[in-house]
């Protein structure tokens, strides 16, 4: 959307990368503050609830990567023993949420 | 008196809320709740993306707007007018500019004061653990209350405007269709509100021109009544297990586009039929069922002049993305406004939009046949006159508008009444998994509904109990209110004396209805009416008690004293 008469044109014409950086003008941008407030309208209400679910799935996903750790056979623990490194980071809120005071593996303590 | 020009009310009623957002609620801000722009509100101090996020008040009043805005400012409105249109209009009109918006505020004020907890949780803080489980019990009432009213109200208004089954049923399938083309397709927002928006009116067209009506004698020994009110609690079951953003989220957003629509055209339409209030002022030949005005009507018109549900919102979810604590004033009072303008509109609608007295009082010919569907009828006849759209669309605009509101409010409702069931089971000690609290949750809220005989008639015994419990919930929040201000040696009298009129008019009514529901025979409504009484008194024992400690206790230090640098907002 880049909006009308010689400043728009103006706009099309410059290369692409250098177009999304400038802010659109006049009715323009007028139309992307309306659809941002719009989306804002749209999205708000619901975000705690995506959170949480995003949340509830990040768990699950952690603990099939632990599982091994805590005790669960898991076939597919070559491809998940890739994964710890990156798991690492966020093993501390995990374990908090699960209502572990400490990390539930020996080799791994984050506190 | 001359019957005035529904103008002329819509004028009054308009610059008395005006006059209280400008006036009233500016000498709230700056002597009862002392609003402070420095504070630092909860949406910065604990900021994560996610619960807490400071938002633009015009955005955020958008939203508190349309999640306290539903059905009930229309059904109480068109039920009261009984009694006349003046008592209905003075009501609305005073308790929105000194009830509800000030209850609106102050819970949104309160909240943000105490980190945006909840009203349940303040509960527990200012008047103790008691407190909070008299909340819980209340909260419990009342959504249980707000089903059951809600299946009635919207099997009604399905029966008597079919024209409004199909466009009823399509918005689902629309919905479901915009959720897809924003998640999945990526479709710019505004492109999917005007194709959402405009498949909307289309399904209106189309089933205004297909009526579809259930065979009037029923079947399998059901009146239509109980089949839709059957087909509603299975509908509202499953959609409260869909994921959100699947039915819900696209839903709310297209109601809430939706109300803005509407409030502009029954306004628009009033402006430009100026039609004359028919009823009459007080109405000294009541139906003989009607009961007395006080205490009924002060219940019976919640939401529209002071509604508790309200300050679950605002505590809930405004109060953790208030951008500045100013912004509270707009935000909470002028929310209530709106929801009065839509109350406003109801009594005009059902007052102006018949023909003459004596028509009048041929449709609203007892106490029960009162409700929405008659300010579907009036409503369709001014914008009829107004905008000159044919009469049987224009009520299946408002019809469908009408069941929209409602509906969004039984799934969010049976949503809300699953955790509610989740967490009693916590408390103890079960684990209640969604499928069995949705379960319970459609199962009492049936069981509520049919207890009023199989077809349902008795709905309107249950609309004025719904309208007890959520003043009840007002005169609890209220009270905490009036212990933070004494407690921080304030002004309290703005808040205490509406407190004790919503909580006298509730056991008032509440024992009224006692007698009536004994008589009736009626005794699940009388055992509810019973809790209703024993925790309204208790309300009012606890509020007494915790007073007289905030009365004699320390006061609490203000602003200029208290507030270190790390509680002040800085600007960047």
């Amino acid at each position: 959307m880049h909006g009308f008469g010689r400043e728009g044109r103006r706009r099309r014409n410059r290369p692409k990368a250098e177009r999304d950086l400038v802010p659109p003008a006049g009715p323009a941008r007028w139309f992307q503050r309306a659809e941002r407030g719009l989306r804002e309208f749209y999205v708000a209400p619901y975000r705690r609830v995506f959170a949480r679910a995003k949340r509830d799935e990040e768990d699950l996903f952690m603990m099939l990567v632990l599982s091994e750790a805590l005790g669960v056979p898991n076939p597919a623990s070559g491809a998940t023993l890739e994964l710890l490194p990156e798991m690492l980071d966020r093993m501390h809120d995990w374990h908090i949420r699960q209502g572990l005071d400490r990390s539930p593996m020996d080799g791994m303590q984050c506190c | 008196m001359d019957a005035p020009n529904s103008l002329v009310l819509a004028v009054i009623g308009v610059a008395m809320m005006l006059a209280g957002y400008f006036l009233y609620s500016k000498f709230l801000a700056k002597r009862v709740y002392k609003l402070n722009a420095e504070f630092k509100t909860p949406s910065h101090q604990f900021e994560d993306g996610v619960d807490y996020v400071p938002t633009n008040r015009y955005i955020l009043w958008g939203h508190h707007f349309t999640s306290v805005a539903g059905a009930a400012p229309i059904v109480g409105p068109a039920v009261a007018v009984i009694w006349g249109w003046l008592p209905a209009f003075l009501w609305v009109t005073l308790g929105t500019v000194f009830m509800a918006g000030m209850h609106d505020f102050g819970t949104l004020w309160a909240s943000v004061r105490n980190k945006g907890k909840s009203m349940g949780a303040l509960s527990g803080t200012y008047i103790g653990n008691r407190g909070r489980n008299l909340f819980l019990v209340v909260i419990f009432l009342l959504i249980l209350m707000v089903l059951a009213a809600f299946a009635v109200v919207i099997s009604n208004l399905l029966v008597a405007q079919p024209g409004a089954v199909i466009p009823t049923w399509g918005a689902l399938v629309v919905a479901v269709l915009v959720g897809q083309a924003i998640y999945r397709f990526k479709w710019n927002l505004i492109v999917v509100t005007a194709v959402g928006v405009i498949a909307l009116y289309g399904l209106i067209l189309l089933g205004n021109a297909y009526p579809i009506s259930l065979p009037e004698e029923g079947a399998f020994g059901l009146t239509p009544n109980a089949i839709w009110i059957i087909l509603l609690f299975i509908y509202s079951g499953i959609a409260s297990m869909l994921p959100v953003w699947v039915l819900l989220q696209p839903r709310d957003f297209i109601n809430g586009v939706q109300l803005f629509v509407g409030l502009g055209i029954i306004y628009g339409a009033v402006l430009l039929a100026t039609p004359t209030v028919v009823a009459p002022a007080v109405n000294d030949a009541v139906p003989a069922d009607t009961p007395s005005i006080v205490p009924l009507l002060f219940v019976t018109i919640a939401c529209g002049a002071i509604s508790g549900f309200h300050g679950i919102v605002s505590s809930g979810t405004s109060s953790k993305q208030l951008n500045k604590e100013t912004d509270a004033r707009f935000v909470g009072y002028f929310g209530a406004v709106g929801e009065g303008l839509l109350a406003l509109g109801a009594i005009i609608a059902t007052t102006a939009g018949f023909q003459s007295l004596t028509q009048w009082r041929e449709v609203y010919d007892s106490f029960s046949s009162g409700g929405v569907p008659l300010f579907v009828e009036g409503g369709a006849n001014i914008l009829n006159a107004g905008l000159g759209l044919p009469q049987g669309l224009a009520a299946t605009i408002l019809a469908t508008m009408a069941i929209l509101f409602a509906a969004t409010t039984l799934d969010t409702a049976t949503r809300l009444k699953r955790f509610v069931i989740q967490e009693i089971g916590q408390i103890a000690g079960v684990k209640i998994p969604t499928l069995a609290a949705t379960l319970i949750a459609v199962v009492l809220a049936f069981a509520l509904t049919f207890s009023q005989g199989a077809d349902a008639s008795g709905g309107m015994r249950l609309w004025p109990l719904f309208g007890t419990t959520n003043q009840l919930l007002a005169g609890l929040s209220l009270t905490i209110l009036t212990v933070m201000l004494i407690r921080k040696g304030r002004p309290f009298l703005p808040v205490l004396l509406p407190a004790v009129f919503v909580l006298f008019m509730t056991i008032y009514a509440a024992l009224v209805q006692l007698v009536d529901l004994f008589q009736a025979g009626d005794w699940l409504l009388f055992t509810i009416d019973i809790v209703i009484v024993v925790a309204a008194t208790w309300v009012l024992l606890e509020a007494v008690i915790s007073m007289l400690a905030a009365w004699k206790g320390p006061k609490d230090p203000e602003d200029d004293v208290a507030l270190t640098e790390d509680q002040k907002l800085t600007t960047t």
